[in-house]
């Protein structure tokens, strides 16, 4: 398979503010294969451009976005049904993936990734040639 | 202290118990339809409320908010980016799909004052609390 998912320990962070651990996530992917390329989305809701570091390293990729606490003022929080923190999920790549083409747009939260395939790894169609005897 | 095993007093009855209760509880997750519906947390000030749901991955046409008295309803589509076959997917976590959410606020709200921003896919919306709903502070006159 081109794309394997590492179980890798996210890097702790220390929220310098509350001097607390920052809670690492792990986003939900969706992984979907086309002609030409793998595509990679990932929900990472709260993270700007300049807080996502998508990095490939040996076939290794990483994708680990910052989140900041959103600034409410003296309100109180009265009703939790989610925590806000980075997030953290590694891949490993196959050689079937052109590493120099990886393309990697972040819209309304979520990360598209697009990893075109090498040449070599696309179907390719075989001519025939028939000989005549 | 002697003590007899019974057939009530198994020492895995327990286990076995807890061990029904996840089984269905990991059933029940895998049956769940992919259905996208945002986690949401209420924060309460003085005088205003403040609503945050994760939403990541929805264009503003596909977002509708309304509110009436002390609910705030989200409603939404999540769309895939592009048609993608079933047997394409290599992996699927997202949840995509129509949703729908109620939330019943602690005060009643005025509804013509509602402000919502939807970026980085996380919407907030800034409430203010109805006039007669905040409180009034009460002087005290001494003797």
């Amino acid at each position: 398979m081109s794309i394997v998912e590492r179980n890798e320990a996210a890097p702790t962070r220390t929220d310098t503010e509350l001097t607390r651990q920052v809670r690492q996530f792990v986003p939900d992917v969706d992984i979907y294969e086309t002609d030409d390329s793998l595509v990679l989305l990932a929900d990472i809701p709260g993270v700007k451009a300049d807080q996502l570091t998508v990095r490939l390293e040996k076939n290794v990729l990483t994708i680990h976005g910052r989140v900041d606490p959103i600034d409410v003022g003296e309100r109180n929080l009265i009703h939790a049904e989610y925590e806000t923190g980075d997030y953290y999920r590694v891949f490993s790549l196959s050689d079937e993936i052109d590493q120099d083409r990886i393309d990697a747009t972040l819209k309304n939260g979520v990360l598209t990734l697009r990893l075109p395939k090498a040449a070599r790894a696309k179907a390719r169609q075989i001519k025939v040639s028939t000989e005549s005897s | 202290m002697a003590y007899r095993w019974g057939f009530v007093d198994h020492p895995w009855r327990e286990l076995r118990q807890l061990q029904r209760e996840m089984n269905t509880i990991f059933e029940s997750v895998f049956e769940r339809p992919l259905e996208a519906a945002p986690a949401c947390n209420v924060y309460a000030g003085d005088t205003d409320l403040l609503v945050t749901c994760e939403l990541p991955g929805v264009t503003l046409d596909d977002l509708d908010i309304s509110v009436m008295g002390d609910t705030l309803t989200v409603k939404g589509e999540r769309k895939p980016a592009e048609e993608v076959q079933r047997e394409a997917y290599h992996r699927r976590e997202r949840r995509m799909g129509a949703f729908s959410r109620s939330i019943q606020l602690p005060n009643r709200v005025d509804a013509e004052n509602v402000e919502a921003q939807y970026e980085d896919g996380v919407l907030t919306v800034h409430l203010n609390k109805a006039a007669d709903e905040k409180p009034r502070k009460i002087t005290v006159k001494s003797a």
